[in-house]
C-alpha cells in the first residue's frame, strides 16, 4: 500500500505545481503589468507606479510566484486588486454555494446514471434498454445550458413552481437553499448522467459475459442477485474513472449554470473578476478548480485500490 | 456468443481497399444510427453551406421596428429583439459553430494525434511524460482554459477556438497512443522492424493508416464536443463575439426574453442539439461500420 | 439403491441463436444417471457436450430453445422458472468450469465465494458458511486453508483456483457434479492431482458425476460409463469397457486412433480424422459424420440413423455396425 500511495501522492504534488505554474505564467507573467491593466491605457505613469508597488508587482516574477505558492499553504491568497478584501474570503463565500451545487448534482448523476445504467444492462437488447438508451443519447447532445433553460421555461414560466435564479442562502434553513439549488444541480446532472449510464451499461455487459458470472448462476444466485453482487463491483472500475473525469466537466459546468440561474458563486466571481480584470482572484479561482479536479481525480485513484484487490499492494 | 467472429485480429492488417467500397456503403445504408446521423449531420452542413451564399434577410441589419416578431410568412420563425431574422440567424449561427469546431478539432487532432504516435512509437520516457501532460492537461476543461485565455487577451473566437483546441488534444493523444500501441505489438510492424525500417518510416507506413479509422470515429464525437464547448463559451460571452451570430449568443439574448418570447431560447438550442446528436450517431455508426472489433455492443 | 434414475434425459434438444442464424447444438440426447453414478461425455469442442451440461444447468442464454425432457428425481426441469432453478444449482446440481483463472471473482475473496451457496442454500449463519468454507478448502488440499481463506483468487495458481471452485460446487453437499473439461486449462502435472482429488470426492460423498472431456484417457480412467457425442448427438454409449473394447461407431474409432500415445514408434504419424467438425447451422439430414465417415454410403445421408444396440446397454447410433464392427477393436 506505501509504495502505491506514495508514488500516487507525489504525482498529486507535482501536478499541482505544475498547474500552479501555468496559471501563474498565463495570467501573472503573460498579461505585463496588471497595474496598467486595472488603471487603464491613459493613467499618470506615477499613479501606475505607485499601484504596482503597493501590489507588489515590482517584485521578481521568481519571488511573486513563490509568494503565492506560500500564501496558498498557509490560506493567505492575498487582496484583491479591486475591491482590497482578501481573496480567500471572497472565495470563501461563494463556495459556499459551488461546492454544494457540485455535490448535489454530482450525486443526481450517480443516482441516475447507475439506476439507468444497470436498468438498461439486465434488460440487455429489450424494449426498455433500447428505449432508454435512445434518451441518454439524445440527453448527451443537450447542452446543459440550454437545458437549464429549457427547466426555467417550464418550471419557473409555465408552471411556476421554482424561481427563475437567484440564491437564498443557507440563512432560511438548507431546505430553502437546497430548493434553489435544485434546478441549477438537475440540468448539470442529466446531461452527465447520460453520458455515465452509457458508461455503467457498457461496463456492465462486459462484466456480465466474464466466466465468474456463469459461476455465480450455477451456484444457484438469481440474475439480480449476480447483478449485484458480482457484475456491480466489477463493473464500478470504468465507471469510476469516468466519474473522475466527470468531475472536471462539472466545475466548469457549474460556472456556466450559474451564470444562467444568476447564482453568486465562484463562476460569478470569476466572471466578475474577469471583468474588472481583477487578475488576482481569477488565478486564485482557476488554480482553485483545477486543484479540485486533480484532487478528485487522485481520489478516484486511491479509491480503485480500495475496490479491486488486485491493485493494492502490487505496481502501480 | 453474441460476439459476431467475423473479424479476426488481422483484419485491421488488411489494407483498405481491400474491403470492397459498395459492401461499405451497402451495410451503410442499412445502419439506422449512422443513416440518421448522416442526413442530420447533412442538414447542418448545408445550413452553414447554404448561408454562404444565401440568407432570406441578413443576418446582420438591426430593424427595431420589426422587433420580436412571431413567426410569419417573412420571418419563417420570427425575429429576435433587433428585429433581425431568427432563420438567418440560425443558418450563419451554423458556419459560425462549423468553422469554430473544424479548427478546434484541427489543433485537437494534428497535436493530439501526433504526440500520440510519438509516444508509442518512443516508449519509455518519452510515453510517461507524454502521458503525463496529457493527464494534466484534463485537469483544465475548455471553459477554465478560456477564462484564463479571456483573462489576458480578452475574449473571442480566438480565444474559445484556442481553448477548445487544448481541451481536445489529450483525447486524441490516448485514443492515438493507445491504438497505435495495439499496432505496433502486431507481427507486420515486427516484420518491417526486422527489414530495418525505422520507427518513423513504420509510425508513416504501417501504424498511422492502421489507427486510421478510430481517429475519424474520435474526430467525429471530438467534433460534437467541440460545438457543445463552442456554444457554452459563446453563450458565457467568451467565444464569438457579435455581431456575428452564434447559436449559444442567441440563447444568452434569449434568456432575458424568456417571459415575453420563449421560443427564441428554444430554437437555437434545438439547432445545437440537433448537430450533436447528428455528429454522435454518425461517429457511433462509423465505429460499428469502419472497425469491427470495437462495435461489440449494439 | 433404489434404481430409479437421480436424473433422466429424455430426447434432449437444444436450438441456438448464433450469429449464422439458428444452430440445433443438440439434438435427441438421451441417457440415465442413477445416485452414485459416473458418466462421461467425449467428443471435439463444438460437439453439443458444453450446451448438453449447460442445458442441465438451466444456464443456457433465454434465447435457447429446449425440447425434450430432463428430470431430476422425476421432477420435470426444462421450462423450469429461473427461481426454482436457482434452488437446485450450486444445492442439488453443482458444476466445475474449465477455466480457473475465470472462473472466480476478481473482487470477492476466496472463502467468501465458497460459502456462498452454503448461504444461499442451507440458511446458515455468516460464521457457520465461514467456518464450513475453511473445511471445504481443507478438504480439496488447499495448503493453509484457514490461513488464506481471506486472500482474493489472484494470489492463486491456476491448480489452487480449480480446488477453490471444486470447494464452492461441492459446498451443498449436491447429488449430481458436472465437471466441464476440469483439467483442460491446467498444466500436465496439476491434471492428474484435480481428477483424483475429485474421483475421491465423488466416491466419499456417494455423488453422481458427468464428466466432459475431449480427452479419451481421462474419459476412460475416471467414468463407469461414457457418451461418444459427435455434431450434437450421441453416437455411441455403453459401458466404458464396452466402448473402448469395442467401438461400434466410425467417429469412435476415429477419435480413438487419433489421440497421442506414449510409447508410439517414433516417427508414426498421428491419425486424424479427415475433413472437418461440420458448422452447427447447417448440420446435414442424415447421419452427421456421414462426410467424414469411409464406409458412409446413401442412405446414411437419408436419415438420422437410429441407435442399434451392439451389446449390453451398448448403442451405437450407426447403420452400419455390421461394417464398422468388423473394422473394430482397433487394438488397444
Amino acid at each position: 500500500m506505501s509504495v502505491f500511495f506514495l508514488r500516487r501522492i507525489l504525482t498529486l504534488v507535482a501536478t499541482l505545481v505544475a498547474a500552479s505554474l501555468i496559471i501563474f505564467l498565463v495570467l501573472d507573467a503573460l498579461p505585463g503589468n496588471a497595474a496598467q491593466m486595472l488603471m487603464g491605457a491613459d493613467a499618470s505613469p506615477d499613479a501606475v507606479h505607485a499601484l504596482t508597488v503597493k501590489l507588489g508587482l515590482d517584485q521578481p516574477l521568481t519571488v511573486r510566484y513563490l509568494l503565492w505558492l506560500k500564501g496558498m499553504a498557509v490560506g493567505d491568497l492575498g487582496n484583491s486588486y479591486v475591491y482590497g478584501t482578501p481573496v480567500a474570503g471572497l472565495i470563501a463565500e461563494r463556495l459556499v454555494l459551488t461546492i454544494p451545487l457540485a455535490i448535489m448534482s454530482m450525486l443526481i448523476t450517480v443516482v441516475l446514471a447507475l439506476a439507468a445504467g444497470i436498468y438498461t444492462a439486465a434488460n440487455h437488447n429489450k424494449l426498455g434498454d433500447v428505449g432508454v438508451m435512445s434518451l441518454t443519447q439524445v440527453g448527451i447532445a443537450l447542452p446543459n445550458f440550454w437545458f437549464a433553460i429549457l427547466l426555467i421555461l417550464l418550471f419557473s414560466v409555465k408552471l411556476q413552481l421554482l424561481s427563475a435564479g437567484g440564491f437564498a442562502g443557507w440563512d432560511d434553513g438548507i431546505w430553502t437553499g437546497i430548493r434553489s439549488l435544485l434546478l441549477p444541480a438537475i440540468s448539470l446532472a442529466v446531461v452527465q448522467a447520460a453520458i455515465l449510464a452509457r458508461v455503467t451499461r457498457s461496463a456492465m455487459l462486459e462484466v456480465l459475459r466474464e466466466d465468474f458470472v456463469r459461476t455465480a448462476r450455477a451456484k444457484g444466485l438469481g440474475k439480480r442477485e449476480v447483478l449485484w453482487r458480482h457484475v456491480l463491483r466489477n463493473a464500478m472500475i470504468p465507471v469510476m474513472t469516468v466519474m473522475g473525469l466527470q468531475f472536471a466537466n462539472l466545475l466548469a459546468g457549474t460556472i456556466v449554470i450559474e451564470n444562467v440561474f444568476y447564482l453568486p458563486g465562484l463562476g460569478r466571481l470569476i466572471f466578475q473578476s474577469i471583468a474588472n480584470r481583477d487578475l488576482i482572484v481569477v488565478r486564485n479561482c482557476v488554480m482553485l478548480l483545477a486543484a479540485m479536479v486533480v484532487i478528485v481525480n487522485f481520489v478516484v485513484d486511491v479509491l480503485y485500490a480500495f475496490i479491486d484487490p488486485r491493485i493494492k499492494v502490487s505496481n502501480l | 456468443m453474441s460476439a459476431p467472429l467475423t473479424a479476426p485480429a488481422g483484419t485491421a492488417a488488411i489494407p483498405p481497399g481491400a474491403r470492397p467500397v459498395t459492401g461499405f456503403w451497402r451495410r451503410a445504408l442499412r445502419h439506422r444510427s449512422f443513416v440518421l446521423g448522416a442526413v442530420l449531420s447533412l442538414f447542418v452542413l448545408g445550413a452553414a453551406l447554404l448561408s454562404l451564399v444565401w440568407t432570406p434577410w441578413s443576418a446582420y441589419d438591426i430593424d427595431v421596428a420589426s422587433k420580436l416578431h412571431p413567426p410569419s410568412a417573412a420571418h419563417w420563425l420570427g425575429t429576435d429583439v433587433l428585429g433581425r431574422d431568427i432563420v438567418s440567424l440560425l443558418l450563419v449561427g451554423a458556419r459560425s459553430t462549423i468553422m469554430v469546431g473544424v479548427i478546434a478539432v484541427g489543433i485537437g487532432l494534428s497535436f493530439g494525434v501526433g504526440l500520440g504516435l510519438v509516444a508509442a512509437a518512443r516508449k519509455g520516457w518519452t510515453e510517461e511524460l507524454i502521458m503525463r501532460m496529457s493527464d494534466f492537461t484534463f485537469a483544465f476543461p475548455a471553459v477554465l482554459s478560456a477564462i484564463m485565455l479571456a483573462a489576458v487577451a480578452g475574449p473571442g473566437m480566438v480565444t474559445s477556438i484556442t481553448a477548445i483546441g487544448i481541451f481536445q488534444i489529450p483525447t486524441f493523444v490516448r485514443v492515438t497512443r493507445g491504438s497505435a500501441n495495439a499496432i505496433w505489438a502486431r507481427e507486420f510492424v515486427l516484420a518491417a522492424r526486422a527489414a530495418g525500417k525505422g520507427s518513423f518510416r513504420i509510425t508513416i507506413e504501417h501504424v498511422l493508416p492502421n489507427i486510421l479509422s478510430i481517429l475519424i470515429v474520435q474526430a467525429t464525437i471530438q467534433f460534437a464536443l467541440a460545438i457543445l464547448a463552442e456554444a457554452a463559451l459563446s453563450y458565457l460571452g467568451l467565444g464569438t463575439q457579435p455581431p456575428q451570430p452564434s447559436w449559444g449568443r442567441m440563447l444568452n439574448d434569449a434568456q432575458t426574453l424568456l417571459f415575453q418570447s420563449p421560443m427564441l431560447a428554444v430554437y437555437p438550442g434545438a439547432a445545437i442539439a440537433i448537430a450533436v446528436l447528428g455528429l454522435n450517431l454518425l461517429g457511433d455508426g462509423l465505429r460499428d461500420l469502419l472497425d469491427p472489433r470495437l462495435a461489440r455492443e449494439r | 439403491m433404489s434404481d430409479a434414475p437421480l436424473i433422466e434425459v429424455k430426447d434432449l434438444g437444444v436450438r441456438l441463436n448464433t450469429s449464422h442464424g439458428p444452430a440445433q447444438a443438440v439434438r435427441g440426447v438421451s441417457f440415465a444417471l442413477r445416485r452414485g453414478e459416473t458418466l462421461g461425455l467425449v467428443g471435439e469442442s463444438g460437439c453439443g457436450k458444453s450446451v448438453t451440461a449447460l442445458a442441465l444447468m438451466g444456464l443456457l442464454p433465454d434465447s435457447a430453445v429446449i425440447s425434450g425432457s430432463i428430470r431430476l428425481d422425476g421432477a420435470e426441469l426444462v421450462g423450469l422458472p429461473d427461481t426454482a432453478y436457482c434452488r437446485l444449482r450450486g444445492n442439488r446440481i453443482s458444476m466445475i468450469f474449465q477455466e480457473p483463472m475465470t472462473a472466480l471473482n476478481p473482487m470477492h475473496t476466496i472463502g467468501h465465494q465458497v460459502a456462498e451457496p452454503l448461504l444461499r442454500h442451507t440458511g446458515v449463519s455468516a460464521a457457520e458458511a465461514r467456518h464450513e468454507a475453511i473445511a471445504l478448502l481443507d478438504r480439496v488440499g488447499l495448503p493453509d486453508a484457514a490461513k488464506r481463506v481471506d486472500a482474493y483468487p489472484h494470489q492463486f495458481s491456476g491448480g489452487q483456483r480449480q480446488r477453490i471452485t471444486i470447494a464452492m460446487a461441492l459446498a451443498c453437499q449436491p447429488d449430481v457434479l458436472i465437471a466441464d473439461e476440469p483439467t483442460t486449462a491446467l498444466d500436465v502435472t496439476i491434471q492428474g492431482q484435480i481428477l483424483d482429488l475429485i474421483a475421491s470426492l465423488v466416491e466419499e460423498r456417494g455423488m453422481s458425476m458427468i464428466l466432459i472431456s475431449h480427452d479419451l484417457g481421462v474419459i476412460a480412467e475416471n467414468v463407469e460409463r461414457m457418451m461418444v457425442m459427435y455434431g450434437g448427438t450421441v453416437v455411441e454409449s455403453g459401458e466404458t469397457n464396452a466402448v473402448f473394447t469395442r467401438m461400434g461407431h466410425p467417429y469412435t474409432q476415429g477419435l480413438f486412433r487419433a489421440r497421442p500415445r506414449l510409447g508410439a514408434r517414433k516417427g508414426t504419424r498421428l491419425k486424424t480424422i479427415a475433413g472437418t467438425v461440420p458448422e452447427l447451422a447447417d448440420l446435414p439430414a442424415g447421419c452427421t459424420f456421414a462426410d467424414r465417415c469411409t464406409i458412409a454410403e446413401a442412405r446414411c445421408r437419408a436419415a438420422l440413423p437410429a441407435v442399434v444396440d451392439v451389446g449390453a446397454a451398448h448403442g451405437v447410433r450407426c447403420i452400419r455396425t455390421d461394417v464398422s464392427m468388423d473394422a473394430g477393436g482397433v487394438g488397444a
